[in-house]
């Protein structure tokens, strides 16, 4: 690919820059186009890195290997609502069970650690994971822990790998039109809590991150439905525009979206507001969204809304064969595409 | 049990109400039926309303023979490129330029503040020119408010001037515009046929509605003011039709929570007594008369452009971005084009990489197309 030229300087190189990272677009070209290059083998029913689903899933005899890893950096390490501790777990709980995979067999836990972290923060962090894996029903049950020097890293890094055994699995690419979605809770409360906490907006006390394990949740999800559940995804960086965008383009389908029936808490939709920013544009740690036939959609919305994290959990959009692979956002005044994210989206400064 | 912490709808506030913008909607298609000709044109010139247009769909809701044209309403996308040279230069020697976030990738001639500051000259992003102040308080350098911003900005830049015991080494770059005169050099363009204009809210609350009086009667076309809620600018649009159809152009002011006849009295003394209108270019639309606002001469000490000798010939001697000369920001905010009519639209230019300053602002046209999807047929 040709570098693409810069202003004031045509023949700048192309470097990877803090947007590849950031869950939307710009990252999902990166992965396809270099990261992913020579592995893309599409011609296989496994789910593998061709896929670009949130995990990979192999075939032993009629049941399936579920495979999932994430390395987890995140500023502040304590945040309100979390921690990286509990990042790591959930993260990589949520990555297996958005493909079907709510049994945890184990997770491995790979720590890099930066010259002078706080003992007493590390033994912080490793308790939040007990407690994470408590209420997920996981345990961790290999490691690797590395030292780097000051500077060479900012804190602590965690990579988790997750693997489980399932019967049958959910892509992120299933939907057929007329499929029902449903949103297991309220968007934007991980990023903007974040964002508060690092600018010190003066908001935080209200604002919490939603990071939480979720395979409790998607069991009950997945025994209601019956096979009727089509795709899951949880929508993480670049946020709940960004999942529905890559689902929709897997899926061929177009998805219109009824904006106000898509739940945001009060403060996130203030804060969104305040600081220029789209709630579907913000990062979630303890959301799902669930596509499902219709003939079902209620009684998942039943199972889901009984679970504690699931209690505004709604239907929010439905698939269409119109306008394939585009996001329709109904404002209830009017339409318009929804776009997902380039890169990370910034507070709007004026 | 559904989370008592959600409310479910987006829609809550009553000038987001569903059901009244579906009412205003039909009302605005009889109105367009009675003209009974296509296209009736309308511009408005303010990046806050074309925002709200697109946030909330509203072009999907108007007549189709409406055609509603975002005109130049961003005052980032309308600083010209030796202003921003000024402010690159000034850096460059050695002056800390603070500034409002846009501003920093706006390309110059050959190069924005942002490619400055990647070149280890000193730009601070500040939210206010009172933070600009701070700034220059807390260092010995000099530090050089480079001020952009339509008039609801400048009062605020004004107040500052104002203030007693400024610190020596503070001064302004006033890139700030002045609306009014944009407005006629537009209402002159014969290709743009705009039969009526929606006015910014926020700046007639500065100004007043009653300065668009003289332009009304110059030109004997309709202005309403309208605030920034999607039912406001439906109502506007409802007002300016209703005008249109029965040929009395007037000034309308649809804003009235706002907005009074004769405005922020102690805002516009402050300003008029810093500042004063000079002719300029506004970036690729022309030159405005008096569309500028420059400090006056009893505020020369704090005028960066008397402070310092300010060389851009360095800058000029370089070449230009070859993309920069395939732009039409120019014809898009006179409303003569749209950012779709633009080659390089979402392909060499992009939020991250812009060419125009229209695709820099969260006010600017092509920025809001890539944000919202353009105007696709929904």
């Amino acid at each position: 690919m040709m570098a693409k030229p810069g202003i004031g300087s045509q023949t700048r190189e192309e470097r990877v820059t803090l947007k590849h990272g950031a869950g939307g677009r710009a990252m999902r070209m990166l992965i396809e186009e270099t990261l992913a290059a020579g592995f893309l083998d599409r011609s296989t029913e496994e789910i593998g890195l061709a896929a670009l689903d949130d995990g990979a899933a192999l075939r032993i005899g009629d049941r399936w290997l579920v495979v999932t890893t994430d390395s987890h950096v995140i500023h502040p390490v304590f945040f309100p609502g979390g921690d990286i501790g509990r990042l790591a777990i959930a993260g990589t709980v949520n990555d297996l069970a958005v493909m079907g995979a709510t049994e945890v067999l184990g997770l491995t836990s790979a720590v890099v650690i930066e010259e002078g972290f706080l003992h007493s923060d590390l033994e912080r962090i490793q308790r939040s994971m007990q407690e994470t894996c408590r209420e997920a029903g996981a345990k961790i049950v290999t490691g690797d822990t590395k030292v780097m020097g000051r500077g060479e890293l900012d804190g602590i890094i965690i990579n988790t790998t997750g693997v489980a055994i399932a019967d049958a699995v959910v892509s992120d690419a299933g939907l057929s039109p007329g499929d029902r979605i449903l949103l297991t809770g309220p968007i934007g409360d991980h990023g903007i809590a974040l964002m508060a906490a690092r600018r010190g907006l003066g908001l935080e006390g209200e604002l919490r991150s939603d990071v939480a394990p979720l395979n409790g949740l998607i069991r009950r999800a997945l025994d209601a439905a019956n096979g009727a559940i089509t795709a899951m995804k949880d929508p993480t960086r670049g946020g709940l525009a960004s999942a529905l965008t890559e689902m929709a383009e897997k899926s061929r389908v177009g998805i219109v979206i009824e904006e106000a029936a898509v739940p945001v808490t009060p403060v996130v939709r203030s804060a969104a507001e305040i600081l220029g920013l789209d709630p579907f544009h913000i990062a979630n740690e303890g959301v799902a969204v669930i596509g499902v036939r219709p003939e079902a959609v209620h009684a998942v919305l039943d199972a889901v809304s009984s679970h504690p994290l699931g209690r505004s959990c709604a239907i929010i959009a439905t698939c269409t064969d119109e306008h394939a692979r585009r996001l329709i956002l109904d404002t209830g005044i009017g339409r318009r595409l929804l776009i997902e994210p380039e890169g990370e989206p910034l507070p709007r400064i004026c | 049990m559904p989370d008592k912490r959600v409310r479910s709808s987006a829609n809550e506030l009553k000038f987001r109400d569903p059901s009244q913008a579906r009412a205003l909607a039909e009302r605005l298609a009889d109105l367009c039926a009675e003209v009974g000709r296509e296209p009736i044109s309308l511009m408005h010139v303010c990046g806050t309303h074309e925002q709200a247009i697109a946030k909330y769909g509203l072009r999907t809701i108007l007549p189709k023979s409406l055609d509603l044209i975002m005109g130049p309403g961003c005052p980032v996308c309308v600083t010209d490129m030796p202003e921003v040279d000024e402010a690159v230069v000034l850096a460059e020697d050695g002056a800390l330029i603070a500034t409002y976030g846009d501003m920093l990738r706006v390309p110059g001639t050959a190069k924005s503040l942002a490619d400055a500051q990647a070149e280890g000259a000193r730009v601070e992003v500040v939210y206010s020119a009172a933070q600009a102040v701070d700034l220059a308080r807390s260092t010995q350098q000099e530090v050089v408010f480079f001020a952009s911003g339509f008039e609801t900005t400048a009062v605020a830049t004004a107040a500052v001037a104002l203030q007693d015991d400024l610190p020596p080494n503070f001064s302004i770059l006033s890139a700030h515009k002045y609306v009014p005169p944009a407005m006629e050099i537009v209402a002159q363009i014969p290709a743009t046929r705009v039969e009526g204009f929606v006015a910014a809210g926020h700046a007639a609350t500065i100004t007043g509605w009653g300065i668009f009086e003289p332009f009304v009667e110059r030109y004997q076309i309709p202005v309403v003011v309208a605030g920034f809620e999607p039912l406001d600018i439906l109502a506007a649009l409802v007002r300016l039709v209703e005008l249109i159809r029965d040929g009395t152009p007037a000034v309308s002011n649809m804003y009235p929570r706002c907005v009074t006849r004769e405005g922020n009295r102690v805002a516009l003394e402050q300003m008029w007594k810093v500042f004063r209108t000079a002719g300029g270019r506004w970036r690729g639309i022309a030159d405005v008369p008096d569309g500028n606002l420059r400090l006056r001469p009893e505020f020369g000490h704090l005028d960066a452009r008397l402070k310092f000798d300010i060389d851009m010939q360095r800058l000029w001697q370089l070449a230009p971005s070859a993309l920069a000369e395939r732009c039409i920001c120019g014809a898009i905010m006179s409303g003569l084009a749209s950012p779709s009519d633009c080659e390089l639209f979402g392909k060499e230019c992009d939020p991250e990489n812009p060419v125009g300053a229209c695709m820099v602002s969260s006010e600017g046209t092509c920025k809001i197309w890539y944000q919202y999807g353009g105007r696709p047929d929904l």
